[in-house]
């Protein structure tokens, strides 16, 4: 298995101008990017809708095309969104990079397993709903060591991490947030991107 | 005695559209706006995001504005409300400007209606504090250009409730 943010600092390494879409864990300040992130003017961060960053990464890789989107999903955010999957190779996005962190549980709400924790067969999912390439990697040199193939592969790509369940057991209003927030994120990517 | 026929017809709202800029219809096709499909499939200034289920609409429309896109959403009403997150979160809280045309399954003029979608909607819409216009026939169609200056003004979702009895061409 693999730490949540070794697999976020692999992934980042890797941008060279990429827009990152990561929820819950990912964007989790012990555990995710937002403590690691190298290029935080292309972050967009999305936390107040549950299970729709898979979506919201749908709509700017279509409006941003030229640019890499990589999504850093959460297993029970996409279980919350699963049409999403079909949504997603309909439209094809050829820049489109859906990073799922399996580590089984709702880490934000104590850990609680999610449905089929531990049987849902994510990779065949994807490749069952479309996805141009699926990936899967339970170690993080495997991970390391494939990034450049993984990037290399016309999207929809579809990259399944098996990552530990580290859990956050605070009650919401006490816990670290970002110092950067979702309203900023989305108030200044615009501008970063010159679109407005 | 004269009858009122009250018609949409699909290039009202079309054009509607094109005239205001708009890029994308992010949809989950309803029988109250099934008229407009092959129009729009044909339009080829708009593209359509067809989705699995309505809460998606809103998070893929945020995606496409943040990126310099205008899309709009047209789903039913009662893909509302099985929105309510996506709206509050990825609607109202990140002030995105978004124009939701709303198929108004049940609406009728001449009162009572037993459809608890239609009901319901105006309610759901007020408790938001979204503010929307009605559109019936093609005469109305300047009010989608009215709801994407009001939500470029507000910087605030819009509803369009189309509660038409359509034509079909």
């Amino acid at each position: 298995m693999i730490k949540n943010q070794d697999a976020v600092r692999v992934i980042d390494s890797k941008r060279n101008g990429a827009l990152f879409v990561p929820t819950m864990n990912a964007n989790n300040v012990h555990f995710g990017l937002p403590t690691v992130t190298t290029d935080q003017k292309h972050d967009l961060p999305v936390s107040g809708a549950m299970g729709k960053a898979s979506s919201l990464a749908l709509g700017l890789a279509l409006a941003q095309p030229d640019k890499k989107v990589f999504c850093l999903d959460g297993d029970g955010s996409l279980l919350m969104n699963l049409g999403a999957l079909v949504t997603m190779s309909n439209k094809a996005p050829k820049n489109l990079y859906h990073f799922l962190f399996n580590n089984g549980v709702y880490a934000v709400t104590g850990g609680q397993p999610i449905p089929g924790s531990g049987q849902t067969d994510w990779e065949n999912m994807a490749k069952a709903a479309g996805y141009a390439s699926v990936f899967s990697f339970d170690n993080l040199e495997d991970l390391t060591t494939s990034m450049d193939e993984v990037l290399a592969s016309v999207g929809p790509v579809f990259i399944h991490l098996e990552v530990e369940p580290e859990v956050e057991n605070t009650p919401v209003q006490f816990r670290t947030r970002p110092s950067r927030t979702v309203q900023q994120a989305f108030r200044e990517l615009p501008e970063t991107l010159g679109v407005r | 005695m004269t009858t009122h026929e009250a018609v949409l017809h699909p290039p009202a709202l079309i054009n509607e559209l094109k005239k205001n800029n708009i890029t994308h219809i992010v949809w989950l096709p309803d029988s109250e706006t099934n008229f407009m499909y092959q129009m729009l499939m044909a339009e080829p200034s708009i593209d359509l995001v067809p989705v699995c289920r309505e809460g998606e609409t809103m998070a893929i429309a945020a995606g496409l504005w943040v990126g310099g896109k205008k899309p709009v959403v047209l789903i039913q009403n009662t893909g509302i409300f099985e929105s309510g997150d996506s709206i509050r979160g990825l609607g109202l809280d990140i002030n995105q400007p978004l124009v939701m045309l709303i198929g108004y399954r049940g609406w009728t003029r001449r009162g009572a209606t037993p459809d608890s979608a239609a009901q319901f909607i105006e309610h759901i819409l007020h408790a938001w504090n979204l503010n929307y216009y009605l559109i019936e026939s093609d005469a109305d169609a300047d009010r989608i250009g009215l709801a994407i200056a009001e939500a470029d003004r507000t910087q605030r979702p819009v509803g369009v409730l189309i509660g038409a009895e359509f034509g079909s061409e």
